[in-house]
């Protein structure tokens, strides 16, 4: 009819989609994700892409011990997305992940260094439990505090809180170094054990796994299910909207930092009594940041969390494995990594959106 | 028809979806020169969108526009400035912190220096042939807004426009600035510009336009000839079946003194005076209507009473049934409902304020009711049966009660914020712009509702914008002006002129224009 065209394509709001057509879109994206990483795998390194792939995968599950390596990093990433979850739910960009882990580390391992060998076994570990909850809450407080009585923008409060947590903890490892000198604490009570997390059978990941799973099904039912998820719910979508109907937003923030903080600690804890046994500067190893990603990606559930904190562990295991195994370098690891993330989260885009062509008539392209 | 000389502007079938949702769907309009043209339609039937298209903010999915006879592409508001068309919408757009001249020539490309003066020497020009009244230098920020609505307007003439679009441009203007408009818009009209003008007040096409395009759901319900045909006919044509226009007015039943304001004095945050010794009664069983240019204070005076709005000085006193007296201000929300205070509120941001528009019909009836009961999870049964009964009772259109709010369309997001309200039986109602954006039908329900509770023996603070139904539904009203309380009126027996005085000067000077 009309032979003089407006633009060619157009994007549009898609009307709701029904769920299984939006994961048909997720594993399309997946698809060509591999495809691309594929074409760039052959293209740098002349490798038969197929191989890495497999390497990849073997990396991961090829022994029990490898699985139950990837399940412990997904716990952990999972216990810290659990943890921002909340925050971010409330529109309170919590960003300080990683010092709110580091200082739980931090709390956990000043209680075994030094009240170890003095008090028994069960007190120490409920001292543990309580002082690194205590200290992730505190440290997700202290910016929740200055948000909700001077509005601070928490998105630098938080990040600049990661680096006093990092400074903190530097600071108390030369106290507490062993041997003088070494920049070290070593292994904290190798010896006697104490603090330490009993194995289950002979697994030395199952109890941190359990506890994981069990924050999950608290954090479900707590976001989904208790006057507090939905008063978090309320002040995210509008603080205007909560103040009208009676909630005090202030507390709110407060409080919802306080727990988001505090499982961030918990999850030092876990690192630190669970398995590490030692306290380094790089325990969180940049999870904290890594699991806004995982808990951005899940949109915040914590059933869908479990998907994407297996996902993003699964990668970096598979991409630290083909790094070694071809002699490749972290950096190509990365790069595939990123790809398969940056396919994930665009398909977002056609779950929401569609694009059409600008059609002659009335045929649809 | 003498067809071919006047027509300015031919759209012909023109179709435009958003999503699933057809906009236009196969509209056909003639604008013509020296022609005022009235784009009557409910909320929602696609008016905004059509015209928006010939000033190339939207692109159409089908059909032909032909402007003064040949074809036209417009994909830019550029390729409308071009075509000698210029649009004035509903938010403006200007900058604050420029004059009116800058305004007027930013964006235009000019060769060589800038000459500040002559653009002057030109905007006096245009102001004076047509009736404007304009000071180049002055700067927005010092504008009411019927000025800046004449910055906009002498902006789309400056660049040449000879076919005029106003989305509805006396939404926000005073009855006397309408007038004025008006004129201004005859002098251009005898110019021998085209204009459309896109509203809903029955009244206005009447008084203003020549011809009248109806739209109905994107589809064109048809033209008429403004002097041959009655608001009745407009309105039938215009909701596709026969409405009655009429609002009831019960007297009010054993009126007591509800909620007593005194001397309330009110600052923003940023130490402007929004509420300056305002004092009146509003009383049960009755309906105290709020008049006041948008901004007057109405919004501060509303929330103050709601507890969310702090005060300098003053008091709001609640009396109860059995005339004990309890002072509200100073308190929040939750402790004005835990002393027994039933309050109400609708207020005027009902996606931003009253509703939350991610969740569902359930979840937002939650808001008022989740803290019923001592256990730490919430119920979600109450809620629900409320929502069951408001979809009901207010037959609120929903795919669902699982259906998020911001989906549902304006009048049904009213529907439930004003049943919400109203479900928790209150003794106090406030209500702002409770109708604004809402087709004729909810008008009424809402109206319907609030004479309802009127009749209940609630207190009913209506804060409106459209005088005709204020004079029509209250009982009182109270005028605002700058913060002020400028006059309280007796529904029955005030003037729209006398109102419309009231609104813009203190006091009440004699009713001369």
């Amino acid at each position: 009819m009309n032979d003089k065209k407006g633009p060619l394509f157009h994007v549009a709001r898609r009307p709701h989609m029904v769920w299984y057509k939006a994961w048909g879109i997720r594993a399309i994206a997946l698809i060509l994700a591999l495809i691309a990483c594929a074409v760039i795998t052959t293209l740098l390194t002349g490798l038969n892409p197929l191989d890495v792939y497999a390497t990849m995968i073997k990396g991961n599950l090829s022994t029990p011990r490898r699985v139950w390596v990837l399940l412990q990093e997904l716990s952990i990433l999972l216990c810290i997305s659990l943890g921002l979850a909340p925050a971010f739910k409330m529109k309170f960009w919590n960003i300080g992940g990683e010092g709110q882990v580091l200082v739980g580390c931090l709390a956990t391992g000043a209680v075994m260094i030094l009240l170890g060998d003095k008090v028994p076994g069960p007190v120490l570990m409920i001292l543990m439990i309580v002082v690194s909850l205590a200290a992730g809450a505190l440290w997700g407080a202290i910016p929740a505090f200055f948000k909700a009585k001077y509005n601070t923008n928490e998105t630098l409060f938080t990040l600049m809180m990661n680096y006093v947590g990092t400074q903190l903890m530097a600071y108390f490892i030369i106290v507490w170094e062993v041997p003088k000198g070494s920049g070290k604490v070593g292994i904290i009570n190798q010896a006697s054990e104490a603090g330490w997390f009993p194995m289950i059978g002979h697994n030395k990941y199952l109890l941190n796994i359990l506890i994981v799973a069990a924050v999950t099904v608290f954090m479900y039912i707590y976001m989904n299910y208790t006057k507090h998820g939905y008063e978090i719910a309320v002040v995210g979508e509008s603080q205007n909207t909560a103040r009208y109907v009676g909630i005090n937003v202030k507390k709110v923030i407060i409080r919802t930092m306080c727990l988001s903080g505090a499982i961030c600690g918990l999850t030092g804890l876990l690192l630190v009594a669970g398995t590490n046994h030692t306290i380094t500067t790089s325990l969180a190893g940049g999870r904290g940041f890594t699991a806004v990603m995982v808990a951005w990606m899940a949109k915040f559930s914590p059933i869908g969390m479990i998907f994407t904190s297996f996902l993003i562990a699964f990668l970096s295991k598979g991409a630290t494995e083909i790094s070694t195994m071809f002699g490749l370098n972290q950096s190509f690891a990365d790069i595939l990594t990123g790809i398969i993330i940056f396919f994930i989260i665009g398909s977002e885009f056609f779950i929401n959106y569609q694009i059409r062509r600008r059609s002659d008539g009335e045929k649809e392209a | 028809m003498d067809k071919d000389a006047n027509v300015a502007v031919s759209m012909q079938h023109i179709t435009k979806n958003f999503g699933p949702v057809a906009a236009n769907d196969d509209v056909s309009l003639d604008i013509r020169r020296g022609e005022i043209l009235s784009l009557l339609g409910e909320n929602g039937s696609g008016k905004t969108t059509l015209m928006n298209m010939l000033a190339g903010i939207y692109f159409p999915d089908g059909g032909q526009i032909l402007v003064n006879g040949k074809e036209a592409v417009i994909r830019s508001p550029r390729d409308a400035f071009d075509l000698g068309i210029g649009m004035i919408h509903q938010h403006y757009m200007l900058v604050d912190v420029m004059t009116a001249a800058e305004n007027i020539i930013l964006g235009l490309k000019n060769e060589g220096k800038l000459d500040m003066k002559a653009a002057a020497a030109r905007i006096t020009g245009i102001c004076s042939r047509y009736g404007f009244d304009l000071d180049p230098n002055q700067k927005i920020y010092d504008m009411s807004v019927s000025q800046k609505q004449t910055v906009e307007i002498v902006k789309v003439l400056y660049r040449n426009a000879d076919i005029l679009i106003l989305d509805e441009p006396t939404a926000v203007l005073t009855p006397q600035e309408t007038e004025k408009l008006f004129g201004v818009l005859r002098n251009m009209k005898k110019d021998n510009k085209a204009i459309v003008i896109i509203t809903h007040k029955l009244h206005e096409v009447e008084e203003i336009s020549d011809r009248v395009a109806i739209l109905r759901h994107g589809k064109f319900a048809g033209m008429l000839t403004t002097k041959d045909t009655n608001a009745q006919e407009m309105t039938n044509m215009m909701v596709g079946h026969a409405v009655q226009l009429n609002i009831r007015r019960p007297d009010p039943v054993n009126a007591r003194p509800r909620i007593k304001v005194e001397g309330l004095t009110v600052r923003s945050s940023d130490g402007l005076i929004k509420l300056d010794d305002v004092s009146f009664t509003a009383n049960s069983g009755e309906i105290l209507g709020v008049a006041g240019i948008s901004g007057s204070g109405q919004k501060e005076l509303l929330e103050a009473i709601a507890g969310l709005q702090p005060a300098e000085k003053g008091s709001i006193s609640y009396i109860n049934d059995s005339g004990e007296t309890e002072e509200l201000l100073g308190k929040d929300p939750l402790t004005i409902s835990n002393m027994g205070v039933a309050l109400s509120f609708v207020p005027e941001d009902r996606l931003g304020m009253g509703l939350v528009g991610s969740m569902d019909l359930v979840d937002n009836m939650m808001l008022r009711s989740f803290r019923r009961g001592s256990s730490i999870l919430t119920d979600r049964k109450f809620p629900h049966n409320v929502a069951e009964k408001v979809v009901d009772e207010l037959e609120v259109s929903t795919p669902g009660l699982s259906t998020p709010v911001r989906r549902l369309s304006g009048g049904n997001v009213q529907k439930v914020l004003v049943g919400r309200e109203i479900a928790s039986a209150p003794s106090v109602l406030l209500a702002a712009y409770a109708v604004r954006g809402l087709d004729i039908n909810s008008s009424y329900t809402i109206y319907d509702l609030i004479n309802q509770q009127k009749e209940r023996g609630v207190a009913v603070i209506y804060v409106g914008e459209d005088l005709d139904v204020l004079l029509e539904l209250s009982d009182r009203i109270l005028v605002l002006c700058e913060g002020k309380v400028s006059g309280i009126l007796d529904g029955r027996t005030a003037e729209k002129n006398e109102v419309g005085l009231l609104m813009t000067s203190l006091g009440g000077e004699d009713a001369d224009e």
